[in-house]
């Protein structure tokens, strides 16, 4: 861990927040285009 | 070969299918290498303090909430010219990104802003400009969700688009059309500012390369997440087809 000095709890939570965003952000992606994806094959294996 | 190739939904997932892990895993590489190099092995600014460690996030995060906007911009108006679905549903799938983005922008903004300003919030023209523009991205996504007929929403939000690109605009270059405000002008992305040859004061290289390597990695992210969104968006819509087929064929 870097020595922040008296900004530590900025710096931690910019990179907490940001982190936290961008993970949330890829976790949403990945699990909405699996399901879509599931969806889709189960819709077209009906079908066949 | 012609970019209007990629039109075709059959062709777009073929070739997306196959540069996507290739584009995830690159852009988890360089953005972590980025953002650790920052966070770990940068000095402490000696006016700034550790709080310099913020740009490492903030400046690539705002340029791709920026780049976001022109990019489902230019998707936009091949939708009103040409009429190619995958471009209306990449605009649609690129929207959540740019938010996120533009969210981590304003935040880290805010965060450094306290200590080193004395404010979190300031109604300065390039945060206020940033804040509209975040508001017109929530808009965005609002109207694609309130319509349902995919035609009509991708008209309504290409225009809602265009005009919010006067805002995607004004947050990149507010500050030079109104020389006032807190936020300083551009520092990293001025050629004199990477060459030397301008007078005013530049990035030190022990902030600019690690800065270089997370905003290449922010536009690697950007470029899998926006693909992986694109697929997920294609993929619903042909849901919705084999749906209305169904009620056809049971009508």
């Amino acid at each position: 861990m870097p020595e922040l000095g008296k900004y530590a709890g900025e710096v931690l939570a910019a990179y907490g927040g940001s982190i936290a965003i961008l993970g949330g952000l890829v976790w949403l992606s990945i699990r909405s285009g699996a399901k879509v994806r599931a969806r889709l094959r189960a819709m077209e294996e009906t079908r066949k | 070969m012609s970019l209007w190739e990629y039109a075709n939904p059959v062709k777009f997932m073929a070739t997306s299918g196959r540069i996507l892990p290739a584009f995830a895993v690159a852009a988890a590489v360089v953005t972590l290498a980025g953002v650790a190099w920052g966070f770990f092995a940068t000095p402490e600014d000696y006016k700034q303090g550790a709080t310099v460690k913020i740009i490492f996030l903030h400046v690539p995060a705002a340029m791709m909430a920026i780049n976001a906007w022109a990019m489902m911009l230019v998707c936009s108006l091949i939708w009103v010219v040409r009429r190619h679905h995958v471009s209306a549903l990449a605009a649609k799938a690129a929207a959540p990104v740019g938010v996120a983005m533009t969210l981590i922008a304003l935040f880290t903004g805010a965060v450094w802003g306290q200590p080193m300003w004395g404010t979190w919030w300031a109604w300065d023209p390039r945060l206020t400009s940033f804040l509209i523009l975040f508001l017109f991205y929530l808009g965005y996504m609002a109207l694609w969700a309130a319509i349902d007929d995919p035609d009509t929403a991708a008209d309504l939000t290409s225009v809602l688009c265009l005009v919010g690109s006067v805002f995607a605009i004004l947050s990149r270059y507010a500050v030079n059309f109104w020389n006032q405000g807190l936020h300083q002008g551009a520092s990293v992305l001025r050629a004199g500012a990477v060459t030397g040859a301008d007078t005013e004061e530049k990035v030190s290289n022990v902030y600019a390369v690690p800065l270089f390597v997370s905003m290449a990695g922010f536009v690697l992210l950007f470029i899998a997440l926006v693909l992986l969104r694109t697929r997920t968006e294609i993929r619903a819509r042909r849901i919705k087809a084999l749906e209305a087929r169904a009620r056809m064929a049971d009508a």
